[in-house]
């Protein structure tokens, strides 16, 4: 099929449209006026500025540790909890359950956020880091859950009893044959939760107390009081962590690829 | 039966001797998946050193019994003896069999010699211990230079012997095979048939397979076990299987047989004599030596392996009984054996094997011949279920 001159026009207006904003975003940080809409050179001060900027940085320190540990936790509970689901083929309340899992996918936010803040209240526990925390292992392990079940479905159950049958008991067994075959799956899952705490505003900031403020929170009250360039600079940083994440993920999963079939060529060689 | 089946020589049959201690007795099992009987009230005893082979079409609960031996599925009603130990409730990783799956399970992550090590590590051996027992294996099954791999690296024959070195590195009591050599195509098929029966000798182990494929338990077993619908049919040697199926859907499953629905017109036991039985297929008389428990005038059928027909141009001398006069109507050429199938006046078909013992490219019989088919007294039987 001749491609036409349409196609190549259509592409380059949709991809404009996706990151025309991030550009203008980033060249802005090299700005070196302080008007964000006006042009006034290259210049790195606001980078500089950003680093002395003793409350942006204890936020980006917050966001942080709240993301890295919720990742974690809720790593460890997605995991287990997508076990339960995929392998106990029948027990009381599956079918509430694996529709619960899901739920908070759905909810918005500001519902997921407000309930939580309730629980807290009424529990009477301070609000602030673990508070963050807590309600960020909660929406992320519903993630973890997904991308792990859909690996554990295309898992072969004979692996884990070929192991049992080898004299390997069934927690080991684990540990030592399903864990590193879904380990990709769960690690996708950990950096899926990573992400979306890195990022989340709407729960954190009704989940969050003194002293614990997160990046969003902090950005979105700073751009209140006006866009300084600032704002600018440690946003194009939160994108090049997000890139390099993205490009390494898909490099991973591309020298996956490259080496299963590279081991397939040896197969059909060593047959021959 | 009036003529014991034929002079198949067996040193080892221990399912003959009254005093032998079975290895492995399944007793009374049944087992159902809700509304689904799997296996029905089975009874079985398998003996030290055999090689048994449970037979069936899929779904007739022969990898449902397999499994319930492993420790995968606990039975629902009745008991397993291992050397005359009950083994219900005892978890898979304690019992002493070893299985090779059907998909080898290799783990994916381990190389060939971290697989075939698997087990041993279970056991707390020591480093030296079984880096021998992995070298011995690898030996075993003719893969040393292939130790390093990765299952991902290897051809489907060669996953199949580390499935088989696996499972074989922990020196089981049984060995359960299911349908081992499912994925292999046919040559690397017979050609390990033979190698499993040498390591299954060599090793003195007791091997337990389950297939779908007859010609499969035929070469390699001492006995086979022929299943449908949950429950044994006939257990027999192989030979026994296929020149005396006690039943129609054993005589059809194995090999190809020609059957014929008939009733019984006569039966005469001669003092000194073999018990002869006469039928009538439909309009055939049928005349055939075997003790039969079947009465005057029941329905039965009569069976005939098509290799036993001989078919000719001539009219045979005696076309009384035990002859058919029809049409050649095909003609399969299997390089070794030719088959006819022969279409009667009243449109039945009965098949009819002829070895090609030379290599004549005029073949007497083509298609649209008037032919005769006869076949002796003691070739054919009859079947009563």
């Amino acid at each position: 099929m001749k491609s036409s001159r349409f196609d190549p026009v259509v592409l380059t207006l949709g991809f404009a449209f996706l990151y025309i904003p991030i550009i203008i975003l980033v060249i802005y940080s090299f700005n070196a006026s302080r008007l964000v809409t006006v042009w006034g050179g290259f210049s790195l001060q606001w980078y500089r500025e950003m680093w002395s900027n003793q409350g942006l940085m204890d936020a980006a320190w917050v966001t942080a540790r709240v993301a890295v540990l919720s990742a974690s936790i809720g790593t460890v509970l997605g995991t287990m909890a997508a076990l339960a689901l995929v392998r106990y083929a029948r027990f009381p309340g599956k079918t509430l359950f694996s529709g619960m899992i899901y739920a908070p996918l759905v909810m918005p936010e500001v519902i997921t956020g407000l309930s939580l803040l309730l629980l807290f209240v009424a529990v009477g526990v301070d609000r602030g880091f673990w508070t963050v925390t807590i309600a960020h292992t909660t929406f992320t392990m519903c993630y973890v859950a997904i991308v792990v079940q859909s690996r554990l479905l295309t898992f072969d159950r004979s692996l884990e009893e070929a192991a049992q049958d080898l004299g390997c008991p069934p927690v080991k067994t684990f540990f030592k044959i399903t864990l590193p075959l879904i380990l990709p799956a769960v690690v996708a899952g950990w950096m899926l939760a990573f992400t979306l705490s890195l990022d989340d505003l709407v729960i954190a900031s009704f989940t969050t107390g003194p002293g614990a403020t997160t990046l969003p929170i902090k950005i979105y009250s700073q751009v209140r009081l006006g866009v300084t360039p600032e704002i600018n600079a440690i946003c194009t940083i939160l994108i090049g962590l997000v890139t390099i994440g993205v490009v390494a993920a898909s490099l991973a999963s591309k020298r996956t690829e490259l080496r299963r079939i590279r081991d397939e060529h040896v197969a059909l060689r060593g047959s021959s | 039966m009036a003529k014991t089946l034929g002079p198949v020589k067996r040193k080892f049959a221990p399912w003959t001797d009254p005093n032998a201690v079975p290895f492995i007795r399944f007793e009374n099992i049944t087992k159902r998946y809700g509304d689904f009987t799997a296996v029905s009230n089975l009874n079985l005893d398998i003996y030290e050193r055999e090689f048994f082979s449970l037979l069936g079409p899929s779904g007739c609960g022969k990898t449902t019994l397999m499994r319930m031996l492993a420790g995968f599925e606990e039975p629902t009603e009745g008991r397993i003896l291992l050397q005359g130990h009950d083994i219900s409730g005892v978890p898979p990783h304690r019992r002493p069999t070893n299985m090779m799956f059907q998909s080898y399970a290799l783990f994916p992550h381990m190389s060939v010699e971290k697989n075939i090590a698997f087990g041993l590590e279970q056991d707390n051996l020591s480093k030296g211990e079984i880096a021998a027992r992995v070298q011995e294996m690898l030996k075993l099954v003719k893969l040393e230079d292939f130790a390093k791999r990765k299952p991902g690296q290897l051809s489907g024959g060669q996953r199949q012997r580390v499935a088989l070195a696996r499972s074989l590195a922990k020196r089981p009591k049984v060995l359960l095979l299911d349908e081992p050599l499912g994925a292999l195509d046919r040559k690397l098929r017979e050609e390990t048939q033979f190698e499993l029966m040498d390591i299954q000798h060599t090793l003195g182990l007791t091997f337990l397979i389950v297939t779908h494929d007859q010609e499969e338990a035929m070469t390699v077993s001492d006995r086979i076990a022929v299943m449908d619908k949950g429950v044994i049919v006939q257990v027999d040697t192989p030979a026994e299987i296929y020149e005396a199926p006690n039943s129609r859907y054993v005589a059809d499953f194995i090999g190809d047989i020609n059957i014929m629905e008939g009733g019984i017109v006569s039966k005469s036991a001669e003092p000194g004599q073999a018990p002869v039985v006469t039928l009538d297929c439909d309009g055939l008389p049928v005349t055939v030596e075997q003790e039969c428990a079947a009465t005057t005038g029941d329905r039965v059928a009569f069976a005939i392996r098509p290799e036993k027909v001989r078919i000719t141009l001539d009219q045979p001398e005696n076309t009384a009984s035990n002859a058919a006069y029809g049409e050649v109507w095909d003609i399969g050429y299997l390089g070794d054996f030719s088959v006819f199938l022969v279409s009667l006046a009243d449109g039945r078909i009965i098949r009819a094997a002829q070895a090609n013992v030379s290599r004549l490219v005029d073949r007497p019989i083509t298609f649209g011949d008037m032919v005769w088919l006869t076949w002796p007294k003691d070739a054919g039987l009859v079947l009563t279920r």
